[in-house]
């Protein structure tokens, strides 16, 4: 049913219909399971505690949300997991090559220029 | 057996179920259908009076559940079609006089005989609507563009999937194209979007509705009447035809033929 005043009014506020919209499709779904926000809110901060105990999260990008898919209501969870796991511990045994320098803005220059990596240890040696 | 048991309910009160059992009736049986409607609103009786037979009653649905009398004696002729009756609700009685049992047992006598028993649920979710929904085949489910209204028919939904008579189909009442033009006004894609359930009808906004309850001459039965011919369509769906759902905007005014002029090319 879209027309051409639906182009029209592009620019201007959207009406009360598509908040109707809106408003409903976030409550129903919570109607739909007999669970409140806040509720929800708790339950994913449950979530995110257990799976936090075996791998590490990337808390702020977690993203667990109710969907509706025709009428069945699914609980979506896109948790990433931060790359501090084993692996980046093991990296960060090995001495940190920038905190070593005296000056690291000269160094980003030399090591464009650089013709081999191992010059520019070696040139860190030597400041040390 | 014969017919199909088809129960209107919608949650919230006031959305157009009993209008709509009226109009559906009336133009099931101008395609010469053998209908009875059964009033199932006990202590809020108001099919008999839309239909105008509220002068004709004797008998109602709890006397012939406590059997005061034969099933037969509580169907009311209709004035115009008489291959179409009404069994009213009780008015001094509540919910509680009728059982989903009893329901069942009295559309089951009535099967054999016609092609359509449709049901006039009352609003709410307690004993009568689980009275009213007891024998359906098919529910209708009846809402209005209006957020209490769908979100009451989204609880209803779920009930029925619930009680096993689901998911039902939608019918969209009071529809205002110029408000959906202006924005305003939830379309019948938007709830249906919502819902997740087949629309069976839009019925748009019709002054004519109002007149026709008042003379107890439901509107299918007015020519020319956008309402009307809605109904009508929904009654051939309801017998199995293929309809397309008619453009609401036809009858609109010079602005919104212009929209739907330009509309029909980018959708």
């Amino acid at each position: 049913m879209s027309g051409i005043f639906d182009r029209f009014r592009g620019g201007r506020k959207v009406g009360s219909g598509s908040m109707a919209k809106e408003r409903l499709q976030f409550i129903l779904v919570h109607d739909r399971i007999n669970l409140p926000p806040e509720r929800l809110d708790e339950m994913k901060a449950e979530i995110l505690a257990v799976i936090s105990k075996y791998v590490s999260v990337e808390s702020d990008k977690v993203d667990i949300a109710l969907q509706q898919r025709d009428r069945n209501n699914l609980l979506i969870a896109e948790i990433p997991f931060s790359e501090q796991g084993e692996d980046a511990e093991i990296i960060r045994e090995l001495p940190d090559i920038e905190h070593t320098s005296d000056e690291p803005s000269d160094k980003i220059n030399e090591s464009d220029s650089a013709p081999s990596d191992k010059e520019e240890i070696a040139s860190d040696e030597n400041t040390d | 057996m014969g017919a199909k048991v088809i129960t209107v309910t919608s949650g919230k009160g006031g959305v157009g179920k009993t209008t709509t059992v009226a109009n559906l009736g009336v133009a099931l049986a101008r395609m010469g259908k053998k209908v009875v409607l059964i009033d199932a609103d006990i202590g809020l009786r108001n099919l008999d009076i839309v239909l105008g037979l509220e002068n004709r009653i004797v008998y109602d649905l709890v006397d012939v559940v406590e059997e005061r009398c034969k099933l037969r004696q509580a169907m009311i002729k209709h004035k115009q079609f008489d291959h179409l009756y009404l069994i009213p609700a009780a008015q001094t009685r509540d919910k509680t006089a009728v059982s989903p049992e009893d329901m069942v047992r009295v559309t089951a006598q009535l099967r054999e005989e016609f092609d359509f028993i449709l049901i006039d649920s009352p609003a709410g979710i307690e004993r009568g609507f689980r009275n009213a929904i007891a024998p359906a085949n098919e529910v209708l489910i009846v809402t209005n563009p209006e957020v209490s209204a769908v979100r009451d028919a989204d609880r209803i939904i779920g009930l029925l999937e619930a009680a096993n008579r689901g998911p039902g189909q939608l019918i969209l009442n009071r529809v205002k194209l110029e408000m959906i033009k202006k924005g305003e006004m939830l379309s019948a894609n938007d709830v249906t979007d919502i819902l997740a359930i087949k629309l069976i009808g839009i019925v748009p906004e019709d002054d004519g509705v109002i007149p026709a309850s008042n003379s107890g001459i439901p509107v299918t039965l007015t020519e020319g009447s956008r309402a009307g011919m809605a109904y009508r369509n929904i009654a051939r769906r309801l017998n199995g035809e293929q309809v397309p759902f008619m453009d609401i905007a036809d009858s609109g005014n010079i602005l919104q033929r212009i929209t739907k002029l330009f509309g029909n090319s980018n959708t």
